[in-house]
C-alpha cells in the first residue's frame, strides 16, 4: 500500500525540520524536508504530498515580526498552490513559527476580508521561554486530536501570545469550534501564568480552520515522540505513548484513509 | 531624502518592552517617569508611490492587529512638555540584520527600495531633567560603543553615506628603526607586539632587503597574537616552585607548558577513541558506528565587556563555526554556556569608570547567547554562572558547542591548486584588530579605542550557511574548510595554506559597503564566514548549491605549492610573506613564573546549635541560587535530543547535574555534558582548584549515570596578567593539576583554549580576575534510558552519602557567607576518588540508583536540600554515619565541607543490600529517608536537630535572588 507523503517545508532560519521529519516518519509517513525555493521553482511539487508541515524555527530571524517574511511568501507567491492543496482536502500543520506564518499569511483564522483577524505577538513576560505546558483539546473539529484530550508538550517561543483583532473574531472562533487547544494546568483547568506561558487571549494555544484540516499550534508535538523526551520520565517511567506522536499518528491515519 | 516610517503598539494595548524599560528606569532611582513606549523606526530610500508605502507598512512592517503605523507628514506629534524622546541608532558600519531582512521582505512584494535604515525611538512620559534623560539613554537604552543617541529630536535626519577608498599601497619603514620607534609602530597600529617580536620582524625584512607593507605587519601581528598563537602556554617558562626542604629554592624551566602537561596526559593515555586532539578546530572522539563527536569551548571576554549582547552573540556564533569547520564540517547538536560576572546588585559607587554595570552585562550576555543559539536551532543544555566582584571589568563568557560528524568526514587536506572559496556573510569593518585586542589589557578607554573590535552577529546568515554546508560536505565537494574567526581571512587562509602556500585577490571579497582598504578586507572579523578549499572540478557545482539557498560563495584566490602567502589588490602585489616565517618566526621568550602560597588564615567560627539560617544563606548566595530565569530563555529542547534537561524534578525547577542528549534521533546512545569550575579555591591554590574542577565535571557525569570510561575533557584557562610571575605561577600549578588528574582518572583532554591578560587598568591601579579554569566534560552513555536525575523520587527511600568527607572548608560557601576564605581547600583524594566514582557507576548500571546529586558548593546540606525540594518531598537525615577522614567534631564541617568526589544517592529500601554490596570497600553511609511530609530535617550524631525547615521555604530562598532580578 502506498505511503502517506509529508512535506516539511524549510527556509532560512527553520530549525525544527529534522525532528519534525523524524516524528512524521515514526508515525508512518514518508517525510521529506525541502527548501521553499524548490517549491517556488516548481509549485506542482506540492501535488505529490498529502500533509504539509511548516515547522518551528526563526524564519528570516523573526526580523520585523515572527514568521512574517515566510507568511508573505505564502501569501504572495504560493497562495494558489496552497489553495489547490487545501481544495483536495489535504492537511496543513503549522507548529510554533509555522503557526505564526499561518496566522500572518491569514490562512488561520480563515480570511474573510483583507484585514488579518489575529496575530501571535510578544509574550507577556517579554522574553523567550522554554517550558512544558498542559493543553486541552476544546474542539471536536480537528482531525488531529480528540475533544477532551489532555496533552503535555513543550513550548519554546518569545512571540506566542494569541491576540484576536476584536471580540467578534473570538466569538466566531468559539462558535465554529475552531479553538483546538487551550493552555490549562495539570488538572485540565484554565489557569494563569506560567500554565498559560505567554498571556494568550482565552488561553489559546492552537486553532484550526473551519474544516479542521489546517492546524496551527504554539507547542511542539514533534519534541515529544519518544518516551524519554518527557521531562519527568525519570520519575514516572517510559510506558506512556508520547502525546506528540499521537497527533502525528492521527494525521497519517486520516491521510491514509481519506487521501490515498 | 528617505521616507521615515514609525511603527508602534496600539495606544489601548500594553507595551511590554516599554514596561520592562520603565521598571529599569525606576530601579535606577529615577522616579518621575510614568510611562515608556517604544517606536520602531524604518527609513527607506527609493522612489515609492503612496500605494507602495501603504503596502510596505500594512503588509510587512506593522502587525496591524496590535500595531499602528505612520509615515512622513503623518507622524504622530509629541503631546505636551512631559513627553521626552530618545532615539537610538546603530553607528554607521555596525551590522543590523533586520535591515537586510526588511530589504528582502520588500523585494518579495515586488517593490524596489535602495536602502533601509532602522532605529528605535523611546517616548518617555514624565517629569525628568536633561541629565536624567541622558542617564536613561546611556545606562539602559544605548551602548555608545555601537550606537548613537539623539535626545529630544522628533525626526532624526539620517543619510546614506557612501565612503570610497582610493588604493594606495603603504610601506612602513622598519629596517632602520630604533627600538623606541619599533614599539611606537606596534602601539600606533594596535599590533600588540613586544620589542623582541618587532625586532624579529625587523631582521626578517633586513634579510630580504625591503620594507614591510602595512598588510604584512598586520598579518604578522594577527598570527603572532596571544589569542592565535598561545605564546604563553606554548612558550618557555622559568618556574620557581618555592622553597622545598633540603633543596632550597627550586627552579625549573618548562618548555611549552601546554605540551608538557595537558597534551602530554592525552598522549600518555593513548585512548583509541580519541580521533583528533589539539590539531583541528575542535577535539574529535568516537561516538557510534557511523559518527564521531567534536567539542570546542571558546571564550569571548573582551568583546562582551564592551558590548555584552554583541560580544556574547558573536561568541556563540564563533564557536559554532569552529564546529562547522571541524574535520570537513560537523552538525552542531548542543551548546554550553558558562559566565563569570560581578554581583548583579553591585552598588554603582563600586563600579570602575568606563565599565558597564554587571547586571547590564549579565542581561545582555544572556540575551545575546539565547538569541544566537535559539535562532541557530541548537539547544543550550548545560552551563554555569559564577559571581565574584573581581570580574567587574573583565566578565568571562565561555561558549561551547558539540557537533556530530560522520566518521569518514573527519580528515581534511588542502591540495595545491584548490580554489579558495569564501562563503557566508559579507565583509565589513567589523572587529578589526579583534585578535590583537583580545590579547591586551582592558582600560577605562577601551571602549573608545576598540569600538571596531565589537561585532554584531546575524544568526540567520550562519544558519543558512550551516544548512547548505552539510549538503556540500556530504557530496564531497571540497577538500578542506576552516572558519573565519579572530584575524579573519588572514588567520583562516594563513592557517589553511600553511603547508602549501596561498594567493588571494582581495578585491574579489564581497563587501558590505565600499571604503575598505585592502588590509581591512584581509583582517576584518566580520561574522558568519567560512573558507573552503575546493578542487577546480567542483567549483561550479558548489557555488550553484550555495546560491540555491541564498548563501554567497566567491572564489577569492587559490592555494599554491610555493609555501608563500601572496596578497593581491587590483593586480598589484600588496603583501608577500614566507609561510615558514609567518608561522615559525615568532621568538619564544622566557617568562617568569613564581608560586607563593597565599596566606589566608583558617577561621574558627563559633559552633551553633542550629544551621538552618546558614543553609538558607548559602542557598540564596549568587553562586548557588537557581538559574532558572536564565535557563528558560534558552531553547534546550530543539532538535528533540534532550533527555535529561537542565531543570529537573516534580515541578521541573531543580538543578540537574549534567545534561544528557541523544544526537541521533531514535537511537538510545547518548552523550553527557558537564562542567566544573571554582575560582574561590584558586585564591588558595590553583592546583587544587584545577583538580577540583575536574572532579566536579566528572562527578556530574557519574551522577547522571555515566562512567569514567569514555570521558573527554576540555580546558579553558582565563587568567589575569601572566607577565606577573605570581599570576603565571598559579597558571603553571593549575596546568600541572590538569596533567596529574587527567592521568589519574584516565580522562584525556581533547581541546582547550586560553584567554590571558584579563586585567583592568584604571589610573594607577590594576585589577586581575581570580584565576579561572573551566573544565568541560563530555561522555558517551550507551543507553540514555538508564540515566538518573537528581530529584528525590518517593517517600521511604533511603538516602546515602557516598565518598569521604574531610575538614575542607577553605574557599567554601560556608566560609564565604561568613566573610572568610580559609586555607583548607578541598583536594582530590587520589586513593578514593576514582574508586568511589567507579563503584557508583556500577550501582547505577545495575539500576540500583533512583536519584543522585553531587556535593559541590555548600556540601552535603545544600545537595540534600536541593534533592528534597526538587522532588517535592521532605527528608529526615542524620550526620551520624557520614564517613569522615579522621574524627570530625564540628557539625558545620559535616554539613558544608566541600570535599570532592562525594554524592548523595537515593535507593529503594528493597535495593539497599544490593547497593551496599556494590559499594563494598568504598566509604559510604546511610543518612536517612525521604519523607512524604514537606519538612527537611538534619540531625547531629546525638539526634539533636541542626536543620529544620519546610522544603518550600528552602526552595524560595534558593529561587529568590534571580527572580528578583527578573524582568
Amino acid at each position: 500500500m502506498a505511503k502517506v507523503k509529508a512535506l516539511v517545508l524549510r527556509t532560512a532560519g527553520t530549525n525544527c525540520d529534522w525532528e519534525t521529519e523524524y516524528a512524521l516518519k515514526k508515525a508512518g509517513a514518508e517525510a521529506q524536508r525541502f527548501h521553499v525555493h524548490k517549491l517556488l521553482g516548481d509549485r506542482g511539487l506540492l501535488k505529490d504530498y498529502q500533509i504539509l508541515v511548516l515547522p518551528g524555527g526563526f524564519t528570516y530571524g523573526d526580523d520585523i515580526s515572527a514568521g512574517k517574511i515566510l507568511a508573505n511568501i505564502l501569501r504572495f507567491h504560493l497562495a494558489e498552490a496552497l489553495e489547490d492543496f487545501l481544495q483536495e482536502g489535504k492537511l496543513v500543520i503549522g507548529i510554533c513559527n509555522g503557526f505564526q506564518a499561518l496566522v500572518k499569511s491569514r490562512l488561520l483564522p480563515a480570511n474573510e476580508n483583507h484585514l488579518p483577524k489575529a496575530t501571535l505577538t510578544f509574550n507577556d513576560s517579554n522574553r523567550f521561554e522554554d517550558r512544558w505546558v498542559h493543553i486541552r483539546v476544546c474542539s471536536s473539529k480537528s482531525v488531529y486530536v480528540e475533544e477532551g484530550e489532555l496533552l503535555y508538550l513543550p513550548v519554546a517561543h518569545g512571540e506566542g501570545k494569541f491576540v484576536p483583532r476584536d471580540d467578534a473574531t473570538i466569538q466566531r472562533l468559539k462558535d465554529s469550534a475552531q479553538i483546538v487547544f487551550r493552555y490549562v494546568d495539570e488538572k485540565g483547568e484554565r489557569a494563569g501564568y506560567p500554565h498559560n506561558p505567554n498571556g494568550s487571549v482565552e488561553d489559546i494555544a492552537g486553532i484550526c480552520d473551519s474544516t479542521g484540516r489546517i492546524l496551527g499550534m504554539m507547542p511542539h508535538p514533534e519534541r515529544y515522540v519518544e518516551p524519554y523526551q518527557h521531562p519527568s520520565w525519570a520519575r514516572n517511567g517510559l510506558d506512556k505513548e508520547p502525546d506528540g506522536l499521537r497527533l502525528f499518528l492521527n494525521a497519517v491515519r486520516y491521510a491514509k484513509k481519506k487521501l490515498l | 531624502m528617505p521616507v521615515r516610517i514609525e511603527v508602534f503598539q496600539k495606544e489601548n494595548l500594553p507595551d511590554r518592552l516599554g514596561e520592562a524599560i520603565l521598571s529599569e528606569v525606576q530601579a535606577l532611582g529615577i522616579k518621575g517617569v510614568r510611562e515608556v513606549r517604544v517606536v520602531e523606526v524604518y527609513l527607506l530610500e527609493g522612489s515609492l508611490s503612496k500605494d507602495q508605502l501603504e503596502k510596505i507598512c500594512s503588509e510587512l512592517l506593522a502587525d496591524t492587529v496590535v500595531q499602528d503605523y505612520a509615515y512622513d507628514s503623518h507622524l504622530p506629534q509629541r503631546k505636551g512638555t512631559q513627553c521626552h524622546v530618545i532615539e537610538v541608532v546603530r553607528k554607521p558600519g555596525v551590522m543590523d540584520p533586520v535591515e537586510a531582512t526588511t530589504l528582502e521582505g520588500i523585494a518579495d512584494m515586488g517593490i524596489k527600495v535602495d536602502w533601509v535604515k532602522r532605529a528605535r525611538k523611546y517616548l518617555i512620559q514624565g517629569e525628568l531633567t536633561r541629565e536624567e534623560l541622558e542617564t536613561i539613554a546611556s545606562k539602559i537604552l544605548a551602548n555608545n560603543t555601537i550606537e548613537d543617541v539623539f535626545l529630544e529630536t522628533d525626526s532624526v535626519p539620517y543619510e546614506r553615506k557612501a565612503s570610497s577608498y582610493a588604493f594606495n599601497k603603504v610601506s612602513i619603514p622598519i629596517r632602520e628603526a630604533s627600538p623606541e620607534r619599533l614599539l611606537e609602530i606596534s602601539g600606533q597600529r594596535q599590533l600588540a607586539l613586544n620589542l623582541e617580536e618587532m625586532q624579529a620582524i625587523q631582521s626578517y625584512y633586513q634579510r630580504i632587503d625591503r620594507e614591510p607593507t602595512d598588510i604584512e605587519l598586520e598579518t604578522l601581528a594577527q598570527t603572532w597574537s596571544e589569542h592565535c598563537m598561545h605564546k604563553t602556554l606554548k612558550g618557555r617558562i622559568e618556574y620557581r616552585k618555592g622553597h622545598i626542604e633540603d633543596k632550597g629554592e627550586v627552579v625549573e624551566v618548562i618548555d611549552n607548558l601546554l605540551e608538557s602537561t595537558i597534551m602530554r596526559a592525552t598522549r600518555e593515555l593513548k585512548k583509541p577513541w580519541c580521533v583528533s586532539v589539539f590539531t583541528d578546530n575542535a577535539g574529535i572522539v568516537e561516538f557510534d558506528r557511523d559518527n564521531n563527536l567534536c567539542f570546542k569551548v571558546e571564550t569571548h571576554n573582551h568583546p562582551s565587556a564592551l558590548e555584552p549582547y554583541g560580544g556574547a552573540n558573536t561568541g556563540v556564533g564563533g564557536v559554532i563555526r569552529d564546529i562547522l569547520g571541524c574535520g570537513l564540517g560537523a552538525k552542531p547538536i548542543l551548546n554550553t554556556d558558562v559566565f563569570c560576572f560581578a554581583r548583579p546588585d553591585l552598588p554603582y559607587s563600586h563600579l570602575p569608570k568606563g565599565v558597564l554595570h554587571p547586571k547590564r552585562i549579565f542581561k545582555g550576555v544572556v540575551h545575546g547567547v539565547a538569541d544566537y543559539g535559539n535562532r541557530m536551532g541548537i539547544p543550550t543544555v548545560n552551563g554555569a554562572i559564577y559571581f565574584d566582584d573581581r570580574y567587574v571589568a573583565n566578565p568571562l563568557v565561555f561558549c561551547g558547542t558539540v557537533g556530530l560528524i560522520p566518521s569518514n568526514r573527519c580528515k581534511k587536506r588542502v591540495k595545491p591548486g584548490d580554489a579558495i572559496l569564501l562563503v557566508g556573510g559579507r565583509t565589513g569593518r567589523d572587529g578589526l584588530h579583534g585578535a590583537t585586542f583580545s590579547s591586551s589589557q582592558l582600560t577605562e578607554d577601551s571602549k573608545a579605542l576598540s569600538g571596531g573590535a565589537v561585532q554584531i552577529g546575524n544568526p540567520i546568515t550562519e544558519k543558512k550557511l550551516l544548512d547548505v554546508l552539510l549538503v556540500a560536505r556530504d557530496k564531497g565537494l571540497y577538500n578542506s574548510i576552516t572558519d573565519c574567526g579572530a584575524g579573519g581571512l588572514s588567520s583562516a587562509v594563513g592557517e589553511m595554506g600553511k603547508g602549501t602556500g596561498a594567493e588571494v585577490d582581495l578585491e574579489k571579497v564581497p563587501l558590505k559597503y565600499s571604503g575598505l582598504s585592502y588590509w581591512e578586507i584581509w583582517l576584518s572579523e566580520s561574522q558568519e564566514r567560512m573558507v573552503l578549499a575546493v578542487p577546480s572540478k567542483h567549483i561550479e557545482e558548489i557555488i550553484k548549491l550555495f546560491h540555491s539557498e541564498d548563501v554567497e560563495a566567491t572564489v577569492i584566490g587559490r592555494f599554491t605549492d610555493d609555501k608563500r602567502l601572496r596578497l593581491m589588490y587590483q593586480g598589484q602585489e600588496v603583501g608577500e610573506l614566507d609561510m615558514n616565517f609567518l608561522h615559525k618566526g615568532l621568538p619564544r621568550p622566557m617568562k617568569k613564573a613564581n608560586w607563593v602560597l597565599p596566606n589566608y588564615p583558617e577561621p574558627d567560627l563559633p559552633k551553633k546549635r542550629d544551621y538552618t539560617e546558614d543553609l538558607k544563606r548559602i542557598l540564596s548566595s549568587w553562586n548557588v541560587c537557581s538559574k532558572e530565569w536564565v535557563i528558560r530563555q534558552y531553547d534546550h529542547e530543539v532538535q528533540g535530543g534532550c533527555v535529561l534537561k537542565p531543570l529537573q524534578g516534580i515541578a521541573h525547577d531543580g538543578p540537574g547535574d549534567a545534561s544528557v542528549a541523544t544526537p541521533v534521533l531514535g537511537s538510545h546512545k547518548g552523550i553527557i555534558v558537564s562542567c566544573g569550575m571554582n575560582p574561590k579555591y584558586g585564591d588558595i591554590d590553583p592546583y587544587h582548584m584545577a583538580a577540583s574542577a575536574i572532579d566536579e565535571a566528572l562527578r556530574q557525569i557519574i551522577s547522571v549515570g555515566g562512567d569514567l570510561e569514555r570521558v573527554a575533557l576540555l580546558d579553558n584557562f582565563c587568567w589575569g596578567n601572566t607577565n606577573i610571575p605570581e599570576q603565571l605561577g598559579g597558571l603553571v600549578r593549575a596546568a600541572l593539576a590538569c596533567y596529574h588528574m587527567a592521568l589519574y582518572f584516565g580522562t584525556p583532554f581533547i581541546s582547550g583554549k586560553d584567554s590571558l591578560n584579563n586585567e583592568f587598568r584604571m589610573d594607577d591601579t590594576t585589577m586581575n580576575i581570580p584565576p579561572t579554569l573551566l573544565i568541560s566534560a563530555m561522555a558517551v552513555i550507551e543507553d540514555v534510558r538508564k540515566a538518573v536525575t537528581m530529584d528525590a523520587k518517593e517517600p521511604g527511600d533511603l538516602i546515602y552519602i557516598v565518598g569521604l568527607t574531610k575538614k575542607e572548608l577553605g574557599g567554601s560557601h560556608h566560609y564565604f557567607i561568613h566573610g572568610y576564605v580559609g586555607s583548607s581547600v578541598p583536594e582530590v583524594d587520589t586513593h578514593w576518588a576514582k574508586k568511589t566514582m567507579e563503584a557508583l557507576s556500577r550501582a547505577t548500571r545495575k539500576g540500583l540508583v533512583r536519584a543522585c546529586h553531587d556535593c559541590s558548593e555548600g556540601g552535603l546540606a545544600v545537595a540534600a536540600a536541593e534533592m528534597s525540594f526538587a522532588g517535592g518531598l521532605g527528608m529526615e537525615l542524620s550526620l551520624e554515619k557520614v564517613p569522615a577522614d579522621g574524627r570530625i567534631n564540628r557539625d558545620d564541617v559535616l554539613l558544608f565541607s566541600e570535599s570532592n568526589s562525594r554524592f548523595l544517592v537515593e535507593v529503594r529500601p528493597q535495593m539497599a543490600s544490593a547497593f551496599e554490596k556494590t559499594l563494598k570497600g568504598i566509604p559510604y553511609g546511610l543518612l536517612g529517608r525521604v519523607k512524604k511530609e514537606t519538612t527537611f530535617v538534619i540531625k547531629d550524631r546525638y539526634h539533636r536537630t541542626l536543620v529544620h525547615e519546610n522544603i518550600y521555604n528552602l526552595k524560595e530562598a534558593w529561587q529568590a535572588p534571580l527572580s528578583a532580578l527578573g524582568g
